[in-house]
């Protein structure tokens, strides 16, 4: 069973493809990291996705109704945008919006908060957080939204490295459980590390889609990245470090 | 659900306060009886439902309107500088109540003031939309703000080349918004626009909290943005379009009620509806009354007061929010 299947998907900005036929599809239990260079296209193919932009080929969750998607996929946009001081357990509750207002509601959102160990900043004013507060929050918004699939647009950038490893742990275990995750990521390291599979971008292809120690190997990330990386396999598991730039 | 129990009190107070203060100085017995019953002297039945009743809910039925687009329009652009004016309604509707006065027509036939300012409304939104059509919220305002300008711009003109005096100050009087000597008529033109104007942005609620976290996350949470940002513009043109065309410019009520109760909602975009529409209610309807008891019998205007009170108000908030965030 897919949980988000995408085939030949372009998205155009004038003439130029932003993204150029990409297809791949993910399951139950995959965290895929989407991986690629600025400008690749990664943000571009999870808001054509979703079916936030006008695009040709097909995406199983473009195609839904919005509630009915919104039921399947939750997103996690870039930019942590919190518009009014909201209490943080209101905004996760935002989460719930898809299911209508119900007896779940309470529940889902203890959980979420719970699983974030946001329980004591139920009554904090969201905007008044930490940026490492303010993105868990965030993330207890999507998990309160209990869909089957994530799709994340950098969902560790700007944290700080413990705040780095605890999401990408989430994200690890919340695919063990049996959801599927797609984060676009930039860190090669916690991707190698976290991820049960990669699909590197490069200037809107899919150029290389698998177990990540195969994506990442020194030929695409020298075509891909330009660069050159240190690997190793430790007792932590495997590490990778960018060393220098090639070109 | 306290505070809207709390705002409904006191905005029927208030309500109260309407009918029973003005210059004729009825009493409260003899002022109730007439307007309840009919009963008592023809002058006083005449004076309580002609003019204080048809001030009353209009005052009631401007304000909230008011209030509540105020709200939905700052949970829309997701800014809490937003007012109803924004889009261009406000002005559009005054120019066509200026052309109204400036022509003879509304002398000639009096209903022809607020039905050129609603034609005027109606065919600004219609125009604003053909501009932004279905694009992203940035060109809907831009578009307002220009359309904003141009409507000021030709008021300006019809008042530069007004050739009477007379007519002039008639048209900077009524600028100035009020809600003095307008009959059940006015009532009967204003309210069903308003009030359908308010039901739809009432159907809002759920998309405005949505957009609490950004235009994105609202759409993959199955908000139709397109459809949200229609309803809010077209409810705020009723209601703002209707409001001027009876009662004239009356300023800072939909950028300071929502200011003032963000905070009681837990800055909720959608809870601030209901309690915006009626704090705007009472914002109107307590200086409706203001504005009788400081100077009865200098007609002193509603609108200037609104804002002669509002603007160092909202300066007070801005101060008191830069000490906060200092």
């Amino acid at each position: 069973m897919s949980l988000l299947t995408l085939e030949a998907l372009s998205v155009h900005r004038g003439a130029c493809p932003v993204v150029d036929g990409a297809s791949l599809s993910v399951g139950p239990g995959e965290f895929v990291g989407l991986i690629g260079p600025n400008g690749a296209g990664k943000t571009t193919l999870l808001r054509a996705a979703l079916g936030l932009l006008p695009h040709t080929g097909h995406s199983s969750l473009a195609v839904l109704p919005p509630v009915a998607r919104a039921r399947a996929a939750a997103f996690l946009p870039q930019g942590r945008e919190v518009a009014w001081p909201l209490p943080v357990a209101a905004l996760v509750a935002l989460g719930r919006a898809p299911w209508g207002p119900g007896p779940g509601d309470g529940p889902a959102v203890d959980r979420a908060l719970d699983r974030l160990g946001l329980a004591g900043f139920r009554d904090r004013d969201a905007t008044a957080l930490s940026g490492g507060e303010l993105a868990r929050v965030l993330l207890a918004r999507v998990l309160a939204q209990e869909t089957p699939l994530i799709l994340a647009d950098e969902p560790v950038a700007g944290l700080d490295p413990e705040a780095q490893l605890r999401v990408m742990g989430l994200f690890a275990g919340l695919a063990g459980e049996g959801r599927g995750i797609v984060a676009s990521i930039h860190d090669l390291g916690l991707a190698m590390r976290f991820c049960t599979r990669l699909v590197l971008l490069s200037a809107g292809r899919v150029v290389a889609d698998g177990a990540p120690a195969a994506v990442l190997s020194d030929a695409n990330l020298a075509a891909a990245f330009g660069i050159r990386a240190f690997r190793a396999e430790t007792a932590d598991g495997p590490v990778l470090q960018p060393l220098s730039v090639l070109r | 659900m306290r505070l809207a129990a709390a705002l409904s009190v006191v905005v029927a107070a208030l309500f109260a306060a309407s009918l029973l203060v003005g210059p004729a100085g009825i009493g409260l017995g003899d002022s109730l009886r007439a307007l309840a019953r009919g009963q008592g002297d023809e002058a006083v039945i005449l004076v309580m439902r002609e003019i204080r009743l048809p001030r009353a809910l209009l005052g009631l039925v401007v304000g909230a309107g008011l209030g509540l687009s105020g709200a939905a329009l700052q949970g829309l652009l997701r800014n809490p500088l937003a007012e109803p004016g924004l889009i261009g309604v406000a002005p559009a509707a005054a120019l066509g109540a200026v052309i109204a006065l400036q022509t003879g027509l509304a002398a000639a036939f009096a209903l022809a003031l607020p039905l050129v300012a609603l034609g005027f409304a109606a065919a600004t939104v219609a125009l604003l939309l053909a501009l932004a059509g279905p694009r992203g919220t940035l060109t809907l305002i831009l578009a307002g703000v220009a359309l904003s300008a141009l409507a000021g711009a030709l008021t300006a003109l019809v008042l530069n080349l007004s050739p009477n005096p007379f007519a002039a100050a008639e048209i900077v009087f009524w600028m100035m918004g009020s809600l003095a000597d307008r009959s059940m008529v006015h009532v009967w033109l204003a309210a069903p626009f308003v009030l359908a104007g308010m039901a739809a942005l009432l159907t809002t609620r759920r998309g405005l909290d949505a957009l609490t976290l950004g235009e994105d996350a609202a759409a993959a949470l199955g908000v139709n943005l397109r459809r949200l940002r229609l309803t809010v513009v077209l409810g705020t043109a009723a209601v703002v379009g209707a409001a001027t065309a009876v009662a004239g410019a009356i300023g800072f009520v939909g950028l300071v009620v929502p200011h003032l109760l963000r905070p009681l909602v837990g800055a909720r975009p959608g809870a601030l509806l209901v309690a915006s529409a009626l704090g705007g209610a009472a914002v109107v309807l307590a200086a409706d009354v203001a504005v009788r008891l400081i100077a009865p019998d200098r007609d002193l205007k509603l609108g200037v007061l609104t804002a002669l009170v509002g603007a160092p108000f909202f300066l007070r908030l801005i101060w008191a929010s830069r000490r906060t965030e200092a």
